[in-house]
């Protein structure tokens, strides 16, 4: 795959022998267009990989925090079309985020996987992570994603027999998505003790950059991920710092300095 | 045989298994385990002698002599899975479960549930091996089936509340789902229909096939032949497909499943994914689902907690496709009706669950001859439903 964004920001990181925070926001949560402003302040801040996730109604792979988030953006009438559109507009404005989204099978299969393939390249998308197709049902969709250009990031858990990580890791395309612990999403104060180690032991199996996600949520953690990874993905921490914000009726700019001040702290001890 | 699979937990194209890594490899571990179990005599004589013990089993084969006259057409026949121990077929399922879970080494069962059948089902076979249970529910089935909350807690399992989504039995699975993901170690999810991902909808199958088997042979004993039509009520279709499985080679025998008419057939005011919905992805399997465009899934309703689904078992979405089995589905009004001519022509409350399959009934029989049979599977008793059924009844005045 040529000039895809995320693979060659993991080329560029690796050559600077650097590592990277993937922050995660759910895409059109308060709204779309503070989306789209977050999106290009953190990349101001350094940050090179983005993942936004797709709202859903029955997201299983997620904890409290974003399945709230997800409600609410649904509720305030978020629709993939919008989506797509938003991307579309933060490429048309000179944003160069790898930008990958996070979309549940369910949604993939309604649209359709290839159109949707299509469609989320042509808005300006670089990858896709769907945690509902496994290897084993992912076989038929790569290649779909391959063929628009699309990185398909693939998910090992802590459960993951050995062979069938290292099975996953060789389709993964872009990076392999570590989840740090067996179980949803949401902040943790600490990481399991084993997840570095076996981070640092699947790499010795691929050449694949390695990222590790669920559980992150402050500079400490994603220091010590990243002793192994290529990258710490943090999501729930800033659905938080969102939430705080829109609680407190703050305008959309001081959403965006918040969620950015929030990531100039973690990603500030990889720099 | 048209009930086969395919070894990646196939119907035809539906099925399969849609679920986040993390629960990978307990569903490769359960699919082992239940292989092996299924053909291990020793597991089979242990599960007979529970469904025998516990739950009553063989259910009763019974004639409504009074019903019949009354529609004035076919004989209409009974498989009374409501005279079954807990009130439903739900414990012929939970029972093999929690045989396979003291097989794995396990200790720790959950369980969504939407009635409560299912919860309490769950619950009592907890209680009979002595597993820790956990029942996953909406608190809008919380209000609306008090009764089953409460026995499920005297029978020592813990009701946790869903306040997310529509808080129903689809937000319960959810729940129940995430519950597995960070327990399965030491935990197995008893899903209660013949739903979720591979090899749920085969297994739980299996275990409910104990009536369709003893039907097939009631029928041939009482009535010298096997019925002319099967009517089930389908939620999310494992008292159909235990009925329906074990005669779906008997080509002579239609089939109905009845889903979920509710208020109308306006997307949001029933749950009849077979009749009116499309293919798609809920809860690890592809099958037929009620969701808007954007694959986001639909807002249900039905009078029944237990039908109150957007989703279907992938085999049934088979039979669907193959026109194996015709789906129909009844109102929430015409339910209500059937329930209450049952209770008054032969003495039984049904489900109101169960009142679905009653009614499609009582449409057909009118319509065949009278040497012709109609089967209902009678899949559970309305006790459950008594508040529900009086508040409706005040309402209609």
């Amino acid at each position: 795959m040529k000039d895809n964004r995320i693979i060659n920001a993991f080329a560029e990181l690796k050559s600077a022998g650097k590592k990277t925070l993937l922050p995660f926001f759910t895409a059109g949560y308060p709204d779309v267009e503070t989306t789209g402003g977050i999106l290009h302040d953190i990349e101001k801040r350094g940050v090179k990989i983005c993942e936004l996730g797709i709202p859903f109604s029955d997201p299983i792979a997620d904890g409290p925090t974003i399945q709230a988030s997800y409600s609410a953006a649904l509720d305030a009438g978020v629709t993939l079309q919008k989506l797509f559109d938003m991307v579309r507009s933060y490429r048309a404005e000179g944003g160069q985020l790898g930008l990958l989204m996070m979309v549940s099978y369910s949604i993939v299969f309604r649209y359709g996987a290839e159109k949707f393939c299509i469609a989320a390249a042509d808005a300006g998308v670089d990858g896709l992570i769907v945690p509902d197709l496994p290897m084993g049902e992912a076989e038929a969709f790569a290649p779909l994603a391959e063929a628009s250009g699309l990185c398909n990031v693939m998910l090992i858990a802590p459960t993951t027999p050995e062979d069938r990580k290292v099975e996953i890791a060789k389709q993964s395309t872009g990076f392999v998505y570590y989840i740090s612990v067996s179980g949803i999403t949401g902040e943790r104060t600490k990481l399991p003790p084993e997840t570095v180690a076996a981070v640092a032991e699947l790499k010795t199996h691929t050449d694949t950059p390695v990222c590790v996600g669920f559980g992150i949520s402050n500079p400490e953690t994603v220091v010590e991920v990243c002793k192994a990874a290529d990258g710490a993905i943090v999501g729930s921490a800033f659905i938080h710092r969102i939430n705080d914000a829109v609680a407190a009726n703050a305008p959309r700019e001081e959403i965006v300095a918040n969620v950015g001040q929030l990531v100039s702290e973690l990603i500030a001890p990889l720099a | 045989m048209s009930n086969e699979i395919s070894d990646k937990g196939y119907f035809g194209i539906f099925g399969g298994q849609f679920v986040p890594e993390t629960l990978m490899s307990a569903l490769q571990q359960l699919d082992r385990e239940f292989t092996a179990a299924w053909n291990d005599p020793e597991f089979h004589a242990e599960f007979e002698r529970c469904l025998r013990e516990i739950a009553g089993r063989p259910s009763e084969l019974y004639f409504c002599k009074r019903l019949t006259e009354e529609c004035g057409g076919a004989k209409i026949y009974l498989k009374r899975e409501d005279m079954n121990h807990t009130g439903a077929h739900k414990i012929n399922n939970t029972l093999g479960q929690a045989l396979l879970t003291k097989r794995m080494g396990k200790t720790r069962v959950i369980a969504e549930t939407g009635a409560g059948q299912h919860g309490v089902a769950t619950a009592t076979a907890a209680a009979v091996f002595g597993l820790e249970c956990e029942v996953f529910m909406g608190t809008e089935d919380i209000r609306r089936q008090a009764l089953n909350v409460f026995r499920m807690k005297l029978l020592g399992a813990k009701v946790v509340p869903v306040e997310s989504g529509q808080r129903t039995l689809k937000d319960a699975t959810n729940e129940a789902m995430r519950n597995w993901m960070s327990t399965s170690e030491n935990t197995h999810y008893i899903l209660g229909s013949v739903c979720g991902p591979h090899p749920f909808p085969l297994m739980v199958r299996e275990f409910q096939t104990c009536i369709g088997i003893e039907a097939r042979q009631q029928m041939l004993d009482v009535a010298g032949k096997l019925p002319n039509v099967v009517v089930a009520c389908v939620g999310g279709g494992s008292n159909a497909a235990g009925i329906f499985a074990p005669m779906i080679d008997d080509k002579d025998v239609q089939m109905v499943g009845v889903e979920a008419g509710g208020r109308s057939m306006n997307l949001g005011d029933h749950a009849a994914p077979l009749t009116v919905g499309s293919h798609g992805v809920l809860h690890g399997s592809l099958s037929y689902v009620l969701q808007d465009g954007d694959g986001q899934t639909a807002e249900v309703h039905s009078v029944s907690a237990g039908l109150d689904y957007p989703g279907v078992g992938p085999e049934h979405a088979m039979w669907k496709e193959t026109n194996r089995v015709r789906y129909t589905s009844c109102s929430d009004e015409e339910a209500m009706d059937a329930l209450i001519k049952l209770s008054r022509t032969e003495g039984i409350i049904p489900a109101l669950e169960s009142s679905h399959a009653v009614s499609e009934a009582l449409k057909i029989a009118p319509t065949l001859p009278k040497d012709q049979i109609v089967l209902i599977n009678l899949s559970g008793r309305g006790d459950k439903d008594c508040n529900e059924i009086q508040e409706i009844l005040a309402r209609r005045k």
